[in-house]
């Protein structure tokens, strides 16, 4: 069988160059940037923290909240600024796919928001978006299990092939595009799946293999963007308690 | 009103032993009643029941611009609505969550298996097509909405004709109809959810079920082809989970196209 040819060059199994950055919003309590290529997104975390308004508080338990909005210059064609239909699914995706690792059970009455804004879409906008908001989460040192780690699963034709670019998105050849985003957690289970397209339940359980490939080079992504993030910090903290040290020496 | 803790370990317990409250095994729907023409004005209608939850579908079309990538094609549209006569939790007021995902779920399902032969609902390539718009109402919960709206959905489109046209204005002849009907392929959207509930699948959940699914998958599907899947919920599955909810949809799949067939 010759080689499956991708529009970018890439390898069937091969991701986009990934970009991974914790600490992109100096007023949040915990923020990261992540990409796949061209995809960029930005997310930023804020509390735990009152909810408002208060008929939303849970007494029993804390509340996560995420917020999925793309910008409006993110894609070729202007889309209007504001929440669609589509966001707010997302935005409820993306908070089914990080709640099984985040545990704030004991924020009650408490919200912690997670805002995810698309800077640049190129496909697997929500993974992207979804990674930049585990490892969001992590730096703001909410209590979790794991981070989660999301990559979208395509089938083009009949091949089937990790990270979806926008070109991809729209293949016209044989059986179209088949677009699987899939979430897993730490101990590989499934927190956040869809699919629109055209594939077997056979394949579809490969797919799942697919992504189970992917995940180990995402996830090492996360760590090391956060590991870098708090040794600079230690630094930091280091070279100021030695200012401090040094002050009373006098 | 909520399913209380107790009858919620109760299910639990019955679903380990393969047992549910109403007697069914954990992969039998409950009785589906399906009658089509339900609503003289739509150009297609539907009632659907499962047990005792019940949806009314509707399709109605109009003459209006293609989008832009798709300047051949009829517009698909799908709206929910949960309405407050169908359930003692709903109020007045901005619609839950999963009225809009149910909305967005079936959308797709129609949408990715081509049911709906959209190039033939073009009039005029570029300025003239037809939309189709599929509204689903809620007229009484008790649990599986979703499934109830794929069928609700297929039988309505399959029910619908196409209204009367008029050349020289460009425009719908509203309570006019031909007798064409809406053109169908045979990828049937069929959709099915699966739960977990405790460590058990079930099929079909009654709304004490469903109070106490962890997670939910819902497959639109054809004779084992998958056309769109959406996981609700925030319970993660593990693979071999994941693998049995596709064994269950296998499984079940058969006896829903059967009733579909019927339609």
């Amino acid at each position: 069988m010759t080689e499956f040819k991708r529009p970018d060059g890439r390898k069937v199994n091969e991701l986009r160059k990934i970009t991974a950055k914790v600490g992109v919003v100096p007023n949040a309590d915990g923020s990261a940037i992540f990409g796949f290529g061209d995809t960029v997104a930005i997310a930023a975390v804020y509390g735990p923290k009152k909810m408002h308004p208060q008929h939303a508080q849970n007494p029993e338990k804390g509340t996560l909240r995420c917020t999925y909005n793309m910008l409006s210059f993110s894609v070729t064609e202007r889309i209007r600024p504001g929440p669609s239909r589509r966001s707010q699914e997302i935005s409820k995706i993306t908070e089914w796919a990080l709640q099984p690792v985040v545990m704030i059970d004991e924020y009650a009455n408490q919200v912690v928001d997670v805002h995810i804004n698309v800077l640049q879409a190129n496909a697997s906008t929500r993974c992207a978006g979804i990674n930049a908001a585990a490892m969001a989460l992590a730096q703001a040192g909410i209590p979790m299990k794991s981070l989660v780690s999301s990559v979208s699963i395509g089938k083009l034709d009949k091949q089937l092939v990790t990270d979806l670019i926008k070109e991809e998105e729209d293949w016209e050849e044989g059986e179209g595009p088949t677009d699987i985003p899939i979430t897993l957690t730490g101990d590989g289970k499934i927190s956040h799946i869809q699919l629109d397209g055209k594939i077997s339940i056979k394949q579809l359980r490969e797919a799942v293999k697919l992504a189970e490939g992917a995940y180990q080079q995402i996830h090492d992504a996360q760590v090391k963007a956060l590991k870098e993030a708090a040794s600079s910090e230690q630094e930091i903290q280091a070279s100021s308690a030695k200012n401090v040290g040094g002050e009373e020496k006098k | 009103m909520i399913t209380s803790d107790l009858t919620a370990e109760r299910i639990r317990e019955y679903l380990k032993e393969g047992k549910r409250f109403d007697g069914r095994k954990l992969d039998e729907f409950r009785e589906i009643v399906v009658e089509t023409g339900v609503s003289k004005n739509a150009e297609g209608s539907a009632r659907v029941k499962l047990g005792k939850t019940e949806v009314v579908v509707g399709v109605k079309m109009d003459v209006s611009e293609p989008y832009a990538d798709s300047k051949d094609e009829g517009n698909l549209m799908v709206t929910a609505e949960f309405l407050p006569l169908s359930s003692p939790r709903l109020d007045l007021g901005p619609q839950p969550f999963e009225s809009l995902e149910l909305a967005r779920v079936i959308d797709r399902g129609i949408r990715e298996s081509h049911y709906i032969d959209l190039k033939k609902l073009c009039i005029e390539e570029g300025k003239k097509v037809w939309t189709v718009m599929i509204d689903i109402y809620t007229i009484n919960d008790d649990g599986n909405l979703l499934d109830a709206a794929g069928l609700g959905a297929v039988a309505a489109l399959k029910d619908a004709r196409i209204p009367g046209y008029n050349e020289e204005t460009g425009k719908t002849k509203f309570g006019e109809w031909t007798d064409k009907k809406v053109a169908l392929t045979k990828e049937v959207p069929i959709s099915l959810t699966v739960h977990k509930i405790g460590d058990s699948f079930v099929v079909d959940p009654t709304k004490e079920e469903e109070d106490i699914s962890e997670t939910r998958v819902t497959i639109c599907s054809y004779n084992g082809i998958v056309h769109s899947m959406q996981k609700g919920n925030s319970k993660e599955l593990s693979t071999e989970e994941f693998n049995k909810v596709l064994d269950l949809i296998e499984k079940t799949e058969r006896e829903i196209i059967k009733q579909v067939e019927k339609i």
